[in-house]
């Protein structure tokens, strides 16, 4: 790998800050008047180095790879050349992989053993060559970059002006991976989402009620029909949702109704640190939290009733709680809705303080007490923005991962009942792309195909929310 | 330390386990039969730890070998759940994992006192184990700080610079207007989907390898970039324009303002909202699911390339172990995962109260 060079390079822009340094304060002796100072010569030549050989070191480390396989498959022998294309790759790898001194991983016989040590020189030297023309390259690139700088330093150069526009234009680059990010997630997805959709419609995706993603492997297996209907999915997802909300929405509201109207100065003290740590708990403490402590306390509480419903006028209730299992909708959303409450809560505590405080005082004017000026002025002014928090929450509900995948179950079951095993997309994401994967298989990548409907969803409700926070701010601004 | 079985110069190759099971077992008298069943039920009673540790001795001092010594080694996970009761006689005697004859080995070693219980440090110093009791967090540890390394060292450049260039420096205009809804979004875009990203991108197309810290690092740091950026932003803003318009006044440039008067101002909420995206990023764990952070990685990593593990994905594969006792285990792993988030949420917290300035 060529990635060792960005040290060489690192120092190599060092030296070259300091001669610039130097070079500048010895051109303009006997110039009082020149324009930039010499640190900024400094830094002109530093950037002038670095820059070119970062650049080639960043070319050669992205597209050396590629070049090298096309250099190798080109000039292959007959005997590799006619194997399958999957034994071929195998091969290859051995290849290099004698070519750097490791040990293959498979033993070749007959003829494919000679011709693995002659690949293995073959690829090696390629290798070298490739490794040899990087650093050539970058030292050259440094090269004429220094000498470029050098040449100029002196007391008119308007050094200041062009390191200040090299800064410039690093700063514009930072803030365009964001958006690099977000072409990345679209086309990560939708690339493998298409290649989802040529073998399975997308309608019978968003509207098909059967979800069982294995796939026969034998023609005559019972059991794997392969069927790719997401309703359940999104049924399962949006129980638990509207568990979660139920939990979280009045739970956190109030509570940031509490913090911002009633509480004294030392309570809010106490209370928001803690709640901000509560809300850095990682999800997967929750999951473990919903797995082993209140998905047997629910479920011992509901079989505890059936056992006193069953023989009486509710008998088949009866039978019936004293089935339910760990694994229920109830667990997974009650979870999840503790989790979204200081999220909710936090984000309603913002809207209400931003809620002018001459509404309060003029509603105090009027003689209403707290709770009216809470319940008649305060809430209608912040009405718009809360909704727009509790769209934020359901997103996060959406796309929350770990509670369901340790809590929730496997099964796809299209049904409301929150005593039921449900499962969510999220959950399916992870089921489908852990543990042995081949990439051209409908199963993995259902995958994708869920994703991008999750990112699509999610997406639309933070582009809602966000407007609505937004022109809600703007009313009191 | 029998002479007879000990191979001086290849002491790991003797099963010290069954040394020991054969050598109880005659103490108490017990005659076994041929296949030595017996030995081998009170052999799963002690943990392979004996047998390093015993070869370990012989190793060091190969005198050893036929005397008698003392060497102090955790017992099954078996053994373990039995003395904590959480194995009792009560349960059907073909679903329990010791058996009514282990029980009573068990209690006479208890009553004996050769058995003591104590904290089990290894929990501190091992990799990941297929055995309870010998598994620790110590490789996942590493794991997540490789992972942290790399995403503090990508995100915080790259998250202060764009919050820098789009407070600071860019005109109002269609980009910055894009970069920001842009940014936004991202905030709230599930974190599977950055594992989706990362599977697709970094390990199929760019072929870096699974499992590794700096695939893991890389999408934590895309995930934490757009909290940076946000927190940022914010500390930048409360700098008042004053501060701006007097270094501009003195004669200072655009850049010169920025980094010698508004972003040293602005440090503190910096810090703060980084290091709480860092926690973020530590908790994080469906994202490590998707690019194969939860296979079974038994050493500790040495490098940011090598497979690894991280705190949070252990827990996941603890909890979801069939073994009973790793779930004790994860919950040891939890604490010292909660002790990590804590401590940073904390110190953002007093950073923030120690040194926000109200203008």
């Amino acid at each position: 790998m060529i990635w060792f060079l960005i040290p060489v390079v690192a120092v190599l822009a060092v030296v070259a800050y300091a001669a610039g340094l130097a070079l500048a304060k010895r051109r303009a002796a006997g110039h009082p008047q020149a324009h930039s100072r010499p640190q900024q010569h400094g830094y002109y030549a530093l950037i002038w180095v670095a820059a070119p050989a970062l650049a080639v070191i960043i070319l050669a480390g992205i597209f050396s790879g590629p070049i090298a396989q096309n250099l190798i498959s080109a000039g292959l022998p007959d005997v590799v050349q006619d194997m399958e294309p999957f034994r071929r790759d195998a091969f290859l790898n051995d290849a290099r992989l004698l070519g750097e001194g490791q040990r293959p991983f498979q033993t070749w016989t007959g003829p494919l053993a000679e011709a693995l040590e002659s690949e293995a020189a073959r690829s090696a030297g390629i290798q070298r060559t490739l490794m040899w023309g990087g650093i050539a390259g970058a030292a050259l690139a440094a090269l004429l970059g220094g000498l470029l700088a050098f040449a100029q330093i002196g007391p008119t150069l308007r050094a200041r002006n062009r390191v200040e526009g090299w800064i410039g234009g690093l700063l514009f680059a930072c803030s365009v991976v964001a958006i690099l990010t977000t072409v990345g997630i679209v086309f990560s997805l939708v690339f493998d989402a298409v290649r989802f959709f040529d073998r399975v419609s997308i309608t019978e995706f968003l509207f098909g009620t059967q979800w069982s993603p294995q796939i026969a492997i034998r023609a005559d297996q019972v059991g794997s029909t392969g069927a790719f209907g997401a309703v359940p999915l999104f049924a399962g997802t949006f129980l638990i949702m509207l568990i979660a909300m139920a939990v979280a929405a009045p739970v956190g509201l109030f509570s940031a109704i509490y913090l911002s109207e009633y509480a004294g100065p030392i309570t809010r003290g106490v209370v928001k640190p803690m709640l901000e740590i509560l809300a850095g708990v990682p999800t997967v403490v929750y999951g473990f939290f919903a797995a082993l402590t209140v998905g047997p306390a629910f479920r011992e509480f509901f079989n505890g009733i059936g056992a006193l419903l069953v023989g009486g006028p509710l008998d088949g209730l009866g039978q019936y709680l004293m089935l339910v299992q760990n694994q229920m909708a109830l667990v997974a959303g009650t979870v999840m809705g503790i989790m979204l409450i200081p999220f909710v809560s936090s984000l309603s505590d913002d809207i209400i303080n931003a809620v002018p405080q001459s509404l309060r005082d003029g509603s105090y004017a009027m003689g209403a007490t707290k709770s009216e000026t809470v319940s008649r002025v305060l809430l209608p002014a912040a009405l718009p923005g809360i909704a727009g928090a509790m769209l934020l929450a359901v997103s996060r509900a959406i796309g929350e991962t770990m509670i369901v995948t340790m809590a929730a179950g496997l099964a796809a079951n299209l049904t409301l009942n929150p005593l039921d095993t449900v499962t969510t997309v999220t959950v399916q994401i992870v089921t489908l792309l852990t543990g042995d994967q081949e990439f051209d298989s409908a199963k993995t990548l259902a995958a994708f195909g869920l994703g991008l409907t999750l990112f699509i969803v999610t997406l639309l409700l933070n582009i809602v929310a966000q407007r609505i926070v937004q022109t809600y701010r703007e009313q009191y601004d | 330390m029998d002479p007879a079985r000990i191979d001086r110069d290849y002491p790991q190759g003797t099963n010290f386990q069954l040394l020991v099971a054969q050598q109880q077992l005659a103490r108490m008298g017990v005659v076994d039969d041929a296949q030595g069943t017996q030995a081998t039920a009170y052999r799963t009673l002690l943990s392979s730890e004996l047998k390093f540790r015993a070869a370990d001795l012989v190793r060091r001092d190969p005198s050893v070998i036929g005397q008698t010594v003392e060497i102090t080694a955790p017992m099954s996970d078996d053994a373990d759940l039995y003395y904590k009761g959480e194995i009792t006689r009560d349960e059907d005697a073909a679903l329990r994992r010791v058996s009514d004859r282990q029980m009573e080995w068990l209690d006479d070693l208890k009553r004996d006192g050769s058995v003591t219980s104590g904290f089990n440090t290894l929990l501190f110093t091992q990799g990941d184990s297929t055995e309870p009791e010998l598994a620790g967090v110590l490789g996942a540890v590493v794991g997540s700080a490789l992972m942290l390394l790399v995403t503090a060292l990508i995100a915080i450049p790259l998250g202060v610079g764009a919050a820098v260039y789009l407070e600071e420096f860019a005109r109002k205009g269609r980009i910055t207007d894009l970069i920001e809804v842009n940014i936004n979004n991202l905030a709230a875009v599930p974190s599977i989907v950055y594992g989706l990203l990362g599977l697709a991108l970094f390990i199929n197309f760019a072929h870096l390898p699974r499992s590794s810290p700096l695939v893991g690092g890389l999408v934590l740091a895309l995930m934490a970039l757009p909290t940076i950026i946000i927190a940022t932003r914010s500390s930048l803003k409360a700098v008042p324009p004053s501060i701006r318009e007097a270094a501009l006044a003195m004669g200072a440039s655009r850049t010169q303002t920025v980094f010698h008067h508004v972003l040293p101002l602005a440090m503190p909420g910096v810090m703060t909202g980084t290091i709480i995206s860092m926690a973020h990023a530590l908790g994080e764990t469906a994202p490590l699911l998707l690019i194969g952070m939860v296979s079974f990685v038994p050493g500790i990593p040495g490098a940011i390339t090598e497979p690894a593990g991280a705190l949070p994905s252990l827990v996941y594969i603890w909890e979801n172990a069939s073994e009973l006792a790793f779930h004790e285990r994860t919950a040891a792993a939890i604490l010292v995962l909660l002790v990590f988030m804590i401590v940073m949420n904390a110190a953002a917290i007093l950073l923030r109260r120690r040194f926000e300035r109200r203008w």
